[in-house]
């Protein structure tokens, strides 16, 4: 790899009594990308967040930040700063004061440290908010000072844990793009962790699957949805059929799948369900030898009084390279 | 008093909410038994001391009601001005200790104990018995003669003079011991509140954990310091106890001075006027207490 490395993980685990939150993580972070770490609850992506911060210390392993070993470093001598999912924010200050806490250790005095703190302030469109206090903002809002609070530091790297996790959907949204402009505005390195992959896959350069501890999984948006290395992956980014044929197994996108009432070739079945969700139209069959299936056709150019009814009988095919043999996996394996 | 300064704050908190959302409103009848208790028990002694206060004196016992100031003329002698600045000694220093031990304990307990149930239940079980018979129990441990005192005079780590026993030092012991429960409860309900990953931000923003302990815990819990300050300082004015029993008879304090008028001299109306002048003084110090802190409070939620 050639782009100039941020931070390194090397062999990094953590245990806690006789939990292993983090197993022997590998992973380079690259110079002013936008990361993700997707996977289950309890899967070590906060663990993974809280060592580099340095709020937890590896057990094994080493981890570098700008090329330099930070073992035994505490949190206010790393470059790096956090977005914590609760906010964080000091309920006993104002917004700028909030966001002008970290600029007193670094000198910074009176008129210049306001001015930096409510330049921040713009760079997240709150600045008619600098007197109020943390708890007479909304959510979104508190976020946002979060996250001002945090860049106004000028970190190496930004840890983001959630930090979009307890907003409803449109906040959340309205938020995933802002941050897209904040970090391509700023050029920091974004490490965000998420368990919303949809989320993941719309924002980042690349993924982090992860899954016990350790990485399934380390790619493109692209990649980790198109080819998913293990079946582990598979299963959680999107949805998919796993469906068995001629004694194999493979993986197949529900949007992969044609539907017709009587093709040639193909996987008879019976439609058991059919609902339209949103854009699409879902249609759930189960095959004559007993699998469940799950179809979904755009909405946009399909005759829908012509669409699949439930209790027909349907035939479905899918083109050769969307069915993934899951017989090639290796269960557990890093990808 | 410290039932008191509680509604006082809670009065506070439901002008808060009614202020906000328009919260429901307080059925103003659910105070009466509260009212009727204070009435009864706490106003109206505190008014036959009021009157006892400037009513004469005639002979040995006897009593002349009337507007007569006299009694707090004898308050300015010199004497009782030293009393009165040693019991303020005693309130002041002994809360200070008393928070300097507690606040360690409040914080292990709220951010590092594992069974925290037990734990306080250890700090309140010792209260279970009286408090004359623990007080009492002190004179047994800080004797000269106890045996791990004798051990360490006789390996050089006390010093062969050392006179614990009927000093200030053992009441100030003495104090400690009895208040600490008061002062740990409410620091340990104020820190239990925190929430510890503001002191993650703020070490994250570059503090170490000193000053994030200066800048971001300490301001928070300074309701929990003052409630707990407040219930260890307004008995320490009145306190006579400790002193009496640990510290002989060499030091007097108010709350001495009025018990000896009230038992002994049989001077009601001098003791009631001690009394009067005390109150007011906890009344000062304590309104300027709550002002300070109803500031803090409004900063903190
Ligand atoms: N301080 C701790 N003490 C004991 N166990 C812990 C501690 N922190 C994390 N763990 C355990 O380590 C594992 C990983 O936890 P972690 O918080 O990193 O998961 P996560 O991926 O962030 O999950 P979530 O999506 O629910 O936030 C879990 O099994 C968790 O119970
Ligand atoms: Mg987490």
């Amino acid at each position: 790899m050639s782009a100039e490395t941020d931070v390194e993980l090397r062999g990094v685990t953590k245990r806690f009594e006789d939990v292993v939150a983090v197993d022997g993580l590998d992973l380079t972070i690259r110079r002013g990308e936008f990361l993700s770490l997707l996977g289950p609850s309890g899967c070590g992506k906060t663990t993974t967040l809280r060592l580099i911060a340095g709020f937890e210390q590896p057990d094994e392993g080493e981890l570098l930040i700008g090329g330099r070993d930070v073992a035994g470093l505490p949190p206010y001598k790393r470059d790096v700063n956090t977005v914590f999912q609760s906010y964080a924010l000091f309920p006993h200050m104002t917004v700028l004061d909030n966001v002008a806490y970290g600029l007193k250790q670094r000198g910074l005095r009176g008129a210049k440290r306001e001015q930096k703190a409510r330049e921040a302030l713009e760079l997240v469109r709150l600045p008619q908010l600098a007197v109020r206090k943390p708890r007479q903002l909304s959510g979104g809002q508190q976020q946002r000072v979060a996250l001002a609070r945090a860049l106004v530091m000028e970190p190496r790297v930004l840890l983001l844990d959630e930090p979009l996790g307890a907003l409803d959907l449109k906040v959340r949204k309205e938020l995933q793009i802002e941050l897209k402009r904040i970090q391509s505005q700023v050029g920091i390195t974004f490490v965000y962790v998420t368990h919303d992959q949809e989320e993941a896959l719309a924002m980042s350069d690349r993924v982090v699957v992860m899954n016990v501890g350790r990485i399934e999984q380390l790619g493109s948006p692209r990649e980790v949805y198109d080819a998913p290395a293990t079946r582990f992956v598979a299963d959680f980014i999107g949805d998919t059929n796993f469906i068995e044929r001629d004694g194999a197994t493979f993986a197949v996108r529900p949007e992969r799948i044609s539907i017709s009432r009587n093709g040639a070739a193909g996987l008879g079945g019976e439609v058991v369900t059919a609902m339209v969700v949103g854009p699409a139209m879902q249609c759930l069959v189960r095959t004559d030898d007993g699998q469940e299936v799950l179809v979904r056709q755009q909405r946009q150019g399909l005759d829908e009084d012509d669409a699949p009814r439930e209790g027909e009988r349907v035939v479905l095919t899918w083109a050769e390279d969307a069915a993934l043999p899951l017989t090639t996996y290796p269960t557990g394996g890093t990808g | 008093m410290a039932v008191e300064a509680s509604s006082l704050s809670a009065r506070r908190r439901r002008g808060a909410i009614r202020a906000g959302a328009g919260g429901p409103r307080y059925p103003g009848w659910l105070a009466l038994p509260a009212v009727a208790w204070y009435a009864l028990f706490f106003l109206a002694p505190l008014s036959i001391m009021a009157v006892f206060s400037v009513a004469t004196r005639v002979g040995f016992t006897e009593i002349v009601y009337s507007f007569d100031l006299d009694n707090f003329r004898y308050l300015w002698d010199p004497l009782y001005g030293r009393v009165f600045l040693r019991t303020l000694g005693l309130a002041f220093f002994g809360t200070i200790a008393t928070l300097l031990v507690g606040f360690p304990v409040a914080y292990y307990l709220a951010r590092y104990a594992r069974r925290r149930t037990l734990l306080l239940l250890l700090i309140v079980v010792p209260f279970w018995t009286s408090f004359l018979i623990r007080t009492y129990s002190w004179l047994i441990i800080l004797d000269r003669d106890f045996p791990v005192f004798r051990a360490l005079r006789s390996i050089g780590v006390l010093p062969e003079d050392l006179q614990i026993l009927y000093t200030s030092k053992a009441v100030y012991i003495g104090v400690v011991y009895n208040y600490l429960p008061l002062m740990i409860l409410p620091l340990y309900a104020a820190l239990e509140r925190m929430d510890w990953s503001l002191v993650e931000a703020a070490q994250d923003l570059g503090d170490s954990a000193l000053r994030a302990f200066r800048r971001v815990t300490l301001p928070l819990v300074v309701p929990g310091i003052a409630a707990g300050s407040l219930l260890v300082f307004i008995p320490l004015m009145g306190e006579f106890l400790i002193p009496v029993i640990l510290g002989g008879d060499l030091t007097v304090y108010a709350g001495n001075l009025i018990g000896q008028q009230f038992l002994t001299a049989r001077d009601w109306p001098f003791g009631a006027a001690i009394a009067m002048v005390v109150i007011a003084a906890m009344t000062v110090l304590v309104l300027a207490y709550a002002r300070l802190v109803g500031g803090e409070e409004q900063h903190g939620r």
